[in-house]
């Protein structure tokens, strides 16, 4: 099979700063879901979950989701890319998933501070849907449909 | 989607898969929350790790067979297979030091897991000699 795999060496800092960001979102994520919803399912572990899922809101998810940003900004400066699908999914699911994650770090907050109750269900739903979307993203920016 | 789309896609979603894995334990070792974050990250870590690195091995090798241009003696696919095997076999002491509860080594083993997980992507990236 012979493919279009080599790309120019000028790309790669800039993609690595995208996908390592998008890993670490996604990683961060992931922790956010697994606390959030494990406070859900058990009432008497919800506070004690509260903090670090906010926590992880802050100083995890958010600080990868600007490197992740800051490198598909990047990467679309050097490749000069057009509006291809897969570009305006990325972008598409990178707004709108800003917003959620804004959303969920509000909700954590305000939980964290009364020391009480979890911001579990809201915080576990949001956080599963920003982890489909990205799964979405992920799959466009690999196959890059037309 | 072609083969190669979906392996590359699958493979991705594998490394994705395995960061999440190192997320979740990196959440557990340097992060509060006590028995309850314990309770909440313990099993997803395993899981993550555990289907990530296979994923990532398995999905990785078969691309590697499957596109002209790479051959798994390429050196740039051998490095990999070596920090796979670095951060496996940290990422497996880890487990069995969290799942015994004796936290001897769990910041260093998990400083070799990220290092070399970093050092996999930086290598899947810039893919030197090929």
């Amino acid at each position: 099979m012979m493919l279009a795999i080599i790309r120019p060496d000028g790309w790669n800092g800039p993609l690595l700063v995208h996908v390592g960001g998008a890993m670490a979102l996604v990683g961060a994520l992931v922790v956010v879901l697994a606390l959030a919803a494990h406070g859900w399912r058990r009432g008497d572990d919800a506070a004690a979950l509260a903090r670090p899922t906010f926590r992880v809101l802050a100083l995890g998810v958010l600080p990868a989701y600007v490197l992740m940003r800051a490198g598909a900004e990047w990467i679309a400066s050097e490749e000069a890319v057009g509006d291809e699908a897969w570009v305006g999914i990325g972008y598409g699911v990178s707004e709108a998933g800003l917003l959620l994650i804004l959303v969920a770090t509000g909700l954590a907050w305000r939980t964290s501070r009364r020391a009480a109750g979890s911001p579990g269900r809201a915080v576990a739903v949001i956080a599963g849907v920003l982890l489909v979307a990205y799964l979405v993203a992920i799959w466009a920016m690999t196959a890059k449909p037309a | 989607m072609s083969l190669y789309e979906w392996l590359l896609f699958l493979h991705v979603l594998a490394a994705f898969l395995l960061v999440a894995g190192l997320a979740a334990y990196g959440a557990l070792v340097l992060g509060a929350g006590g028995a309850a974050a314990r309770r909440a990250l313990a099993p997803p870590a395993m899981a993550l790790w555990g289907a990530g690195g296979i994923g990532v091995l398995v999905l990785g090798v078969w691309l590697a067979l499957q596109v002209d241009d790479y051959a798994l003696w390429d050196p740039w696919i051998i490095a990999a297979i070596v920090l796979w095997l670095v951060a496996s076999a940290a990422g497996g002491r880890l487990s069995s030091e969290l799942r015994e509860d004796r936290p001897g080594s769990t910041r260093l083993l998990l400083a070799v897991m990220a290092l070399a997980t970093f050092a996999l992507l930086v290598d899947m990236v810039f893919k030197p000699g090929a």
